[in-house]
């Protein structure tokens, strides 16, 4: 790992352990939420989350299962009624990205020209919904000029531009709450509500993230370090939640 | 009561060419791959197929069967991206309405109840609306308590449907389905949208059968929305069918990894039966191995 600056930081963490308590902050304060991660680092931290300072979250299975951190089956939620809790609004999702832009725009869908792209991916599959009726984040584990782009090739997921663009019936219950990479958390804190250097990942500094991204973004004059995960959610981490080290496969230190 | 089973062949006897399909399951789960399979044995093309989809599109897209798709994806859950989706995709092989998988669901039960359409909060602000320039918006005539707006909405279309293919686990000969995994997908609401459907099973069994261990709640399809009832054994493989089996995961790294002709000369050459015991020879082989 590169150098660490945080005073406070346990010499040993993990760039993929500060990734894990950027993403579990997500869902701080969210309530009685269903907690939606995708990926590895996502997954860890929505878990931790449930386990420590959120402890009212739902989590599912990754199938059809609601079930609490130890696996045990509390609830019911196929595809059909998943899909009525997003419309609902009682979920934060953190997805992933192939591209995102400055007000937040997500591609999933395809790399170049739409009608016959040079690049087919999974297609928007549920970005646009989830934007327009509960909070949506993004986990994002190779920060790159690549995914960090000027103007998305398919909007899937809708950013803060497009929303007001679309008038109150989209912009009512939109919200990205925060971007999680590989080396920063990033959010809309501000006027114009493009995107914004949140906190920096012991380690990297100011000028690798505009190295990484292909627009301007807003730094403040003073930014933080992410916080490190406590002597007790390290424990959770490495012993509980993620044995067997997925998270240091999905980011590198 | 009439007896409503019949062979696969059979129901792709009742296809044509031109038909709009819609096939159940989602993504590499649940997939009525047998019936895929005798689609693919037919002559029928030019298809509108509507789909949560997984290898049943990639398999009619490798075929050149595809005329238009209607989907929100296409994957292998385990393998993210579909290929053969992929390349047709690549290559413009086929037209695509590209929709939220929240809209799709909607347009199922537009169809279902027989509406022209359902608001949906969904599609406005994305792509989705650029790439599908057919898409409508409505105004709600009512103002909302709140903010004393009337909100404008998209306007989903009716996915309605000439036929609809799903596979479960059990069924009985008059078109009742029961579902005995965790999740039963949008296969009711497939049936329920289309003008004819046809329901393969693991396996056919009396009535009194279905409810004798599993509870009533698992009879997920009724015999009013069923043409034809198909006894399939394994006619979900390589994709999933819980309880009965997991996903064939070494042999759908072999279908993702290997050319399509190839593929199809060595799997789909014969009949089901060839087909199923082709694969059995292969894991034979690749446990040897």
């Amino acid at each position: 790992m590169s150098e660490v600056r945080s005073s406070e930081v346990l010499s040993d963490v993990t760039r993929a352990e500060y990734c894990v308590i950027a993403c579990a902050e997500a869902w701080r304060d969210n309530g009685e939420v269903l907690a939606s991660p995708m990926g590895a680092v996502p997954s860890v931290g929505a878990r931790l989350a449930r386990l420590t300072f959120a402890p009212d979250l739902l989590l599912t299975d990754g199938e059809a299962m609601l079930v609490g951190p130890d696996g045990t089956v509390e609830g019911w939620l196929p595809y059909r009624q998943h899909l009525a809790m997003v419309t609902g609004g009682r979920r934060h999702v953190m997805m992933g990205a192939s591209q995102i832009d400055r007000f937040g725009n997500q591609n999933i869908s395809c790399i170049g020209d739409w009608e016959r792209p040079a690049r087919q991916l999974l297609g928007v599959r549920g970005a646009p919904v989830n934007t327009l009726n509960n909070p949506v984040s993004y986990w994002v584990p190779r920060h790159s000029t690549r995914v960090f782009v000027e103007k998305v090739d398919m909007i899937c997921g809708v950013g803060y531009d497009s929303a007001a663009a679309a008038g109150p019936t989209v912009s009512r219950y939109h919200s990205i709450p925060r971007v999680v990479s590989n080396i920063g958390v990033f959010d809309f804190a501000t006027p114009d509500r493009s995107m914004r250097l949140a906190s920096l990942h012991p380690g990297v500094t100011v000028e690798e993230v505009r190295e990484a991204t292909g627009f301007e973004l807003t730094v403040p004059e003073e930014v933080p370090y992410t916080r490190g995960p406590t002597g007790e959610e390290l424990e959770l981490i490495r012993e509980v939640l993620d044995p067997q080290g997925l998270r240091n496969r999905e980011v590198r230190s | 009561m009439s007896d409503k089973t019949m062979s696969a062949e059979e129901v792709v006897g009742r296809l044509e060419s031109g038909m709009t399909i819609g096939i159940g399951g989602w993504g590499s789960r649940r997939k009525p791959m047998a019936l895929v399979r005798a689609l693919l044995r037919s002559g029928i093309t030019d298809l509108t197929v509507v789909s949560y989809g997984g290898p049943d599109v990639g398999m009619l897209a490798a075929a050149g069967r595809i005329r238009k798709l209607v989907a929100a994806f296409a994957t292998l859950d385990s393998i993210p991206l579909e290929p053969h989706y992929r390349s047709a995709r690549e290559s413009g092989a086929l037209e695509l309405m590209e929709i939220d998988e929240a809209m799709f669901m909607w347009g199922l039960h537009a169809a279902a109840n027989r509406l022209p359409f359902i608001p949906v909060r969904a599609g406005l602000g994305s792509d989705v609306m650029r790439v599908n320039a057919g898409l409508r918006t409505v105004t709600s005539p009512y103002e909302d308590a709140s903010t004393g707006l009337q909100e404008t909405v998209v306007a989903m279309p009716a996915l309605r449907m000439d036929a609809a293919l799903v596979h479960v686990n059990r069924a009985d000969r008059f078109g009742n389905g029961q579902y005995l995994g965790p999740d039963p997908y949008f296969d009711d609401l497939f049936c329920e949208a289309a003008d004819t459907a046809y329901v393969s099973c693991e396996r056919i069994v009396d009535t009194a059968e279905l409810t004798k261990e599993a509870a009533p709640q698992t009879l997920l399809i009724k015999r009013h929305s069923v043409t034809g009832v198909v006894e399939a054994p394994s006619g979900a493989h390589f994709t999933s069918c819980a309880p009965d089996y997991d996903r064939d995961e070494d042999f759908q790294r072999l279908y993702a990894t290997t050319p399509w002709p190839e593929f199809a000369e060595r799997f789909l050459h014969g009949g089901e039966k060839d087909y199923q015991s082709a694969v059995q020879t292969w894991h034979t082989l690749d446990e040897e191995r």
